[in-house]
C-alpha cells in the first residue's frame, strides 16, 4: 500500500485545485488557500523523494490492473527528484504569483488553473503509459493556454495564439507518433514498448516512428528549427506565469526526451546523431538570439533556448557520464529559469520596464538585491563553484571522450556567449546610469510597496537562490544523486523489469 | 476498406498542413480541426480493422479463440477526440478575441512583438 504515496502529489493539486474554485471571486483566500496547497505539495513531494531515494523504484496500478493492460505510475529516482523540483518551483511561484499578479487577473481562477497545470507536470513524470502521457500533456497545454492568454491584452493574445499553435500541432504529431507505435507493437505501456519494439524487424518504421516522437518534444523544449515560438510568447504574459513556463514546461518535453531515448530507443545511431546536429544548432541559434535582444526578459527566452541544446546534446552522446551532466544540468537549469524570470519581475517592479536600454543604476540604488541578482546570474554562467558549473565538467568529459568536438565546440562557445549575455546585463543593468525614465502616474513602484509587500517579493527569490547555492556548494550530493539516476536510465532492464514483474 | 482509409488519412495530414500554412487565423483552425482528424483516423486505421467481430465471448470460453477488433484504438480515438474538442472550443475563442483586439486575421502581421524590443 506505502507506495500509493507516490500518486498522492497528483491527489493534492486536484484536491487543491477543486478547492480553489469554490473561492472563485474571493482573491484574498484563493491567495492563502493556493500557498498552503503548495506547503503540502512541497511536503508531500519530499516525501515522495526519501521514499523512492530508500526503496529504489516502485509501480502503482492503476485500478489493480496487471502492468501491460492498465495503466502505470512509475516513481523512479528521476520522477521523484523532478516532482521534489516542481514542488519547490510551485512553492516559489505561488508566492511571487500572490503579490505581483493583479486581483483582476486572479478573479478569473488563475490560481486554479496553477494548480491544474502543477498536477500536469506531476502526472507527466510519474506516468509509465504513453498514451497516459499524452494524456497530461495534453493537462499541461490547455492550463498553460489559459495562464498565457489570461487577462487578454493585446501582446499577451498575440504571444498566445503562437504558443496555441505550435503546442497544439506538437500534440498532434506526439500523437501520430503514438497511433505508430501502437500499430507496430500493440501496446502503449512504456515498458512493455521498450521489450516489444526489439521484436520489429521494421527498423525503418522504427526510425520514422523515432523522429515523430523527437519532432513532438522538439517542439515542446524548443529545439533548434522548431524553437521560434518560445521568444515569441514567453516575455507576453506576467512574470510569475512566465517563470513556471521557463522553468518547468520546456523542461517536461526534455524529459519526455529522455525518457523515449533511454527507455524506448537506447543506442539508435540515426537518433542520436540527430540530437547531437539539433543540440549544437540550439545552442548556436539560442545564444545568438539572446545577444541581439533588449528586452530582459526575451533575453532570458533565448537563454532557456540555448541551455536546452546542453542537454540535448548530452543525450545524444548517450552513456552514464554525460547522462549525470544531462540530469545535473535539468535540476540546476529548472531552478535557475524559474529564478531568471522572477528576477525580470522584480527589475519590472523596480523600474517599470524591462527594457535594458531605459535601466540603470541599480546596483547603486538596491546593492543588497542586486548582489542576490548577482548569485542567480553566476549560478547561470556556471561561475565555480556555483551551480552551472559541476554539470558542464561531465558534459565536456563525456563529450571529449566520444570525440563529438562540434557538440564541445558549441558547449563553450554557448557557455562564453551566456557570460556575454550576462555581463551586458550586468552593465546595462545594474552599472550604468539611469537614463530618464518615462513613468506613468499608476504604476506602484518597489519603494512605495510596504514592507512585508517587499519581502514577498523577494522571498521566492532568495529562496531559489538559497537552493541554487545549494546545488553549487552541496554539488557532490547532487552529482552522486545524477550518478544513480543515469546509471538507472542507462541500465533500462531495472525499470522495465520493475513495471512487468517478470 | 484500408486502402480508403489510409488514402484518406493522407488527404487529411496535407488538407491539414496546407491550411495551418495559410495566412489567415481561420483557416489555421480549420487545418489544426482537419490535422486532428486525420490522426484519428490513422489511430483507427493502426489498430488493424476487424469488421463484424466485436471482442466479447460466450461465458463458456475462456480465451479469444478468433480475431476480434481491438477495442483500444477506439479508447484512444474517444480521448483524443474529447481533448481535440476542449482545445478547439479555446482555439476558436482564442482567435476571436485575438480579432477583437488585434483588428487583424493576417498571421503575417502578429509581429509587433518582434518590433517593440
Amino acid at each position: 500500500m506505502s507506495e500509493n504515496i507516490i500518486t498522492y502529489p497528483l491527489i493534492v493539486h486536484l484536491f487543491f485545485s477543486i478547492i480553489l474554485m469554490f473561492f472563485w471571486n474571493k482573491v484574498k483566500v484563493q491567495k492563502i488557500v493556493t500557498i498552503i496547497g503548495n506547503f503540502v505539495a512541497l511536503g508531500v513531494a519530499i516525501a515522495v523523494f526519501i521514499f523512492t531515494w530508500k526503496n529504489g523504484t516502485h509501480v502503482v496500478n492503476a485500478g489493480n490492473w496487471e502492468a501491460p493492460f492498465g495503466i502505470v505510475f512509475v516513481g523512479d529516482m528521476l520522477s521523484a527528484t523532478l516532482i521534489l523540483l516542481t514542488a519547490i518551483a510551485g512553492l516559489s511561484v505561488s508566492i511571487f504569483s500572490v503579490i505581483s499578479i493583479i486581483n483582476a487577473r486572479l478573479r478569473f481562477g488563475f490560481f486554479s488553473v496553477y494548480h491544474f497545470l502543477l498536477l500536469g507536470l506531476n502526472g507527466a513524470f510519474l506516468t509509465g503509459d504513453m498514451f497516459n502521457l499524452y494524456v497530461w500533456f495534453e493537462i499541461i497545454i490547455i492550463s498553460s493556454f489559459v495562464l498565457i492568454s489570461i487577462g487578454g491584452e493585446k501582446n499577451q493574445l498575440e504571444g498566445a495564439v503562437k504558443y496555441f499553435t505550435l503546442n497544439f500541432f506538437g500534440s498532434l504529431i506526439f500523437l501520430t507518433a503514438l497511433g505508430v507505435i501502437y500499430g507496430l507493437t500493440g501496446t502503449l505501456n512504456m515498458a512493455d514498448v521498450a521489450v516489444k519494439i526489439q521484436q520489429v524487424d521494421n527498423q525503418i518504421l522504427i526510425d520514422v516512428c523515432a523522429v515523430l516522437f523527437l519532432t513532438a518534444f522538439a517542439i515542446k523544449s524548443a529545439v533548434f528549427p522548431l524553437n521560434f515560438w518560445l521568444p515569441a510568447s514567453y516575455h507576453t504574459p506576467p512574470s510569475a506565469v512566465s517563470a513556471i513556463f521557463a522553468g518547468l514546461l520546456t523542461k517536461v518535453g526534455v524529459y519526455a526526451l529522455i525518457r523515449m531515448m533511454t527507455l524506448i530507443f537506447p543506442h539508435d545511431v540515426f537518433l542520436m546523431n540527430v540530437l547531437l546536429v539539433l543540440s549544437v544548432l540550439t545552442i548556436i541559434s539560442g545564444s545568438f538570439g539572446a545577444i541581439i535582444q533588449n528586452n530582459i526578459r526575451k533575453v532570458f527566452s533565448f537563454l532557456i533556448i540555448c541551455h536546452i541544446g546542453f542537454m540535448i546534446g548530452g543525450l545524444g552522446i548517450f552513456n552514464v557520464l554525460a547522462l549525470t551532466g544531462v540530469i545535473f544540468y535539468l535540476i540546476h537549469d529548472i531552478i535557475v529559469k524559474t529564478n531568471l524570470f522572477l528576477i525580470g519581475g522584480l527589475i519590472y517592479r523596480l523600474k517599470s520596464t524591462t527594457n535594458m536600454k531605459n535601466i540603470g543604476g541599480l546596483y547603486k540604488s538596491y546593492p543588497k538585491i542586486s548582489l542576490l541578482l548577482l548569485i542567480v546570474l553566476f549560478s547561470l554562467v556556471g561561475v565555480p563553484p556555483l551551480s552551472g558549473f559541476w554539470p558542464k565538467i561531465s558534459l565536456f568529459l563525456s563529450s571529449y571522450s566520444t570525440e563529438n568536438y562540434w557538440y564541445l565546440g558549441a558547449l563553450i562557445l554557448g557557455s562564453f556567449i551566456t557570460l556575454i549575455v550576462v555581463a551586458k546585463i550586468w552593465s546595462e543593468v545594474f552599472w550604468k546610469n539611469q537614463p530618464e525614465l518615462k513613468v506613468s502616474k499608476r504604476f506602484i513602484f518597489f519603494d512605495k510597496l510596504y514592507p512585508i509587500q517587499k519581502w514577498q517579493f523577494v522571498t521566492p527569490i532568495v529562496l531559489l537562490a538559497l537552493f541554487s547555492l545549494y546545488i553549487g556548494f552541496g554539488a557532490e550530493h547532487i552529482q552522486s544523486l545524477s550518478e544513480r539516476i543515469a546509471e538507472d536510465l542507462y541500465n533500462s532492464q531495472n525499470y522495465i523489469d520493475a513495471v512487468l514483474k517478470p | 476498406m484500408e486502402i480508403l482509409l489510409a488514402i484518406m488519412t493522407g488527404v487529411l495530414y496535407a488538407a491539414g498542413t496546407y491550411m495551418i500554412l495559410r495566412r489567415s487565423i481561420v483557416k489555421l483552425i480549420i487545418g489544426i480541426i482537419l490535422f486532428g482528424n486525420g490522426v484519428n483516423l490513422l489511430i483507427f486505421l493502426l489498430g488493424r480493422i476487424t469488421k463484424g467481430n466485436p471482442p466479447i465471448i460466450s461465458p463458456e470460453l475462456k480465451h479469444f479463440t478468433d480475431i476480434y477488433a481491438d477495442p483500444i484504438p477506439q479508447a484512444l480515438i474517444l480521448t483524443s477526440i474529447v481533448i481535440s474538442f476542449g482545445l478547439q472550443a479555446f482555439a476558436i475563442i482564442l482567435v476571436k478575441r485575438a480579432y477583437k483586439v488585434l483588428k487583424t486575421d493576417d498571421l503575417d502581421m502578429l509581429n509587433t512583438l518582434d518590433e517593440d524590443s
